[in-house]
Parts: C-alpha cells; structure tokens; sequence
C-alpha cells in the first residue's frame, strides 16, 4: 500500500529555463523509490520539455558532466539522490553558479578550464620515452600528498560552491589549485617552483577565505581547503621535501 | 539565508573580516590619540575626559569585543591553515562557537573591570 501511495505522489519540480535572463518553469514529475536528480531532468525532457537542455555523459559519478545547482547547492546530479534534497516534495534545479550560462542547465566550462592553465597545471616530465620509469614511492609524503588530490573528476562543482570565485572572477578556484598542488608534490613534474608562481600569483591560493565550501560540495570527497592550505604553507616553508 | 553561506565556518570568515575593518577603522584614531600624549599630558587628557561618558564605553566595549573576535577566529584560520589532521576543515568549523564565547568572555570582564 505504502509502495503504491508513494509512486502515486508528485514532486514539483522548477527548472530553469533561458540564459542569464531566464526563468523557473514547474514541472509535476512522478515521485518513484529509487530516483536520482538527472532521472528526473530526464524524464522532464523525454515526457514534457523536449527542448530542454542539460548535461551528461555517464550516469555513474565518474565523468563529472552533469553538476547543476540542486536547491541552491551544486551537486553531481546522477549520484544524487531526490529524498536527499528534495524539501517537502519541491525541487528547484539550475545551473551552476560562478560560470555563463549557455541555455537551461548548460553552463559554459571555459572559465573553470582555464583556471587549470593559471594555475599552472599542465604537466611536463623530466624523462623521455627512453629513459626508465621514474620510481615513485608510494609512500613517501609527497606522492601521499598528491595522492588526496588526484581524483578530482573536473566537475567544477567547488567552483560554482566558492563564494571567492563570486566576488573575484580572477580568482583560479579550488579546482585548479588543488591540480597545482598535486603537481607540487609530483617529484617527476619538472618545473615545480614556476607551478607553485602560478598557483601563489594574481588570484591565486593567497586569495582564499577559508570558508570551505570547496571541501563540503566535493562530491568524491577531496579536500581542496586542505590542498589551497598547503600551497600557503610552501610559501613560508619552501617546496615540499620527499621524505 | 542562501544554502552555501548557512554554516559555520562562514559566519567564522565574516565575523573575522567584519572585525578586521572595524579594526582598521578604529586603530588611526587610537593611534592619533596615544601621539597626542607626545606633547605633554594636557592633550591626551583632554580626549581621556569623554571616556567617561556612557557611549563611550559602550563604545570602547564594542571595540574589545571586536578584538578578541578578531584574535580567536584568527586563531582558528591560522590552525586551519598550518595545521593537517584528517577532517579538519569540519573540526574547525567546531571552534566557531568556543571562540565566540571566548570573545564573549573578555567582553564581560571588560563590562567588569569598568563598571
């Protein structure tokens, strides 16, 4: 009975719609056991809304396409669940925050991938194809220090969550920071120094507030504060030694 | 109140900014006043009278509040940031209200001490 009574309930569901000077639309969605927010963007668009634009690649938490703005949060939306968010039946989804918005949940990435660049990230090695792999030893401090970082799925959820990021459009975000620390600590990375100049310039980790939202959002469970906070403490300790 | 501010530790980030500015505010006036004293004790002893008034000390208590506002969340974002212990970020989120009632603390004994 109670199955029964459950998937007869509606949820109302108000999705934005439009660019920056858009607007929320309700939609009814059917309220079932087992449904995650992107099943439910899904079902808007197949059943209601064919116009409807969002983004996903593959419903399983890996490929980080899917973020949107979940009652006024950032969230990875195929592993979030609706009886987790959902305030008495109402569900307000928009894009993330902190970056333009292309049309309904699509927002434009560009600003979040570049802060990769000015943080001076990309990677480059000391070692051609000729040379021996470098040994790394898992467990030194620096590959474990490197290792709490390097799962980031570019999500771009900790950027949309950063209230820096709102009030600086200069700011790199944590995202970014937390890829230069990674890099810091690769002892095969060969200029680490010029990554952490990057990292500790113009809108880099001097600019965060520790609020730490980056940490709280992270939907694999990083700790960008912790890798923002590190970058800070190279700048009074020097480059982390491999020990 | 919007979702990503409804926590402590931003209520910790702004308490510690707020009181910064109210700091940066006050300290060229307090500055000012000490360097009258320079020249002889009748020019600092002429602003001295006004404490004395009840605005004023409630004002001054304002002031140390701010201060040991200031310093305990200061505190705290310096362990947040040289410090390492797992989940931290969230511990320290913690020491918002100890810290507040710290600051509430050296506020009572300033009401104290004046009254």
């Amino acid at each position: 009975m109670n199955k029964i009574k459950r998937e007869t309930q509606e949820l109302t569901v108000r999705v934005w719609r439009g660019k920056e000077d858009g607007k929320l639309v309700t939609y009814q969605v059917m309220s079932r056991e087992n449904q995650t927010i992107l099943d439910i963007i899904t079902e808007i668009q197949r059943f209601q809304e064919p116009g409807l634009a969002y983004r996903f690649a593959c419903r399983v938490g890996v490929c980080g396409s899917c973020a949107m703005t979940v009652n006024g949060r950032p969230r990875w939306t195929c592993r979030t669940h609706v009886k987790k968010v959902s305030h008495e039946g109402v569900l307000t989804i928009e894009p993330l925050r902190n970056l333009p918005r292309i049309k309904d949940l699509v927002c434009d990435l560009a600003p979040f991938i570049d802060t990769w660049q000015r943080a001076g990230a990309p990677f480059s090695g000391t070692k051609t194809r000729n040379d021996a792999p470098a040994l790394v030893d898992p467990e030194s401090s620096t590959r474990r220090a490197a290792e709490a970082g390097l799962q980031c799925i570019n999500c771009a959820v900790c950027y949309s969550a950063c209230d820096v990021v709102s009030w600086n459009r200069n700011y790199i975000g944590p995202a970014g920071l937390n890829r230069a620390w990674t890099l810091i600590n690769d002892i095969r990375h060969s200029d680490r120094k010029q990554t952490f100049d990057q990292a500790f310039g113009d809108g880099g980790c001097g600019s965060c507030h520790s609020h730490g939202n980056c940490t709280r959002h992270c939907p694999i469970e990083l700790n960008p504060s912790e890798s923002i906070a590190g970058l800070k403490r190279v700048a009074f300790k020097g480059l982390p030694k491999d020990v | 109140m919007n979702p990503l501010r409804n926590h402590k530790s931003y209520l910790a980030a702004i308490g510690h900014r707020v009181s910064g500015i109210a700091l940066a505010l006050f300290l060229p006036f307090h500055f000012l006043l000490l360097g009258s004293a320079l020249d002889g004790a009748q020019g600092l002893d002429r602003f001295l009278v006004y404490t004395d008034l009840t605005p004023v000390k409630v004002a001054e208590w304002g002031l140390v509040m701010m201060l040991s506002v200031h310093l305990f969340f200061g505190i705290r974002v310096l362990f947040l940031e040289f410090t390492r212990w797992p989940g931290h970020v969230n511990d320290l989120a913690g020491w918002v209200v100890p810290c507040c009632i710290a600051a509430l603390f050296v506020g009572t004994v300033f009401v104290i001490q004046v009254l």
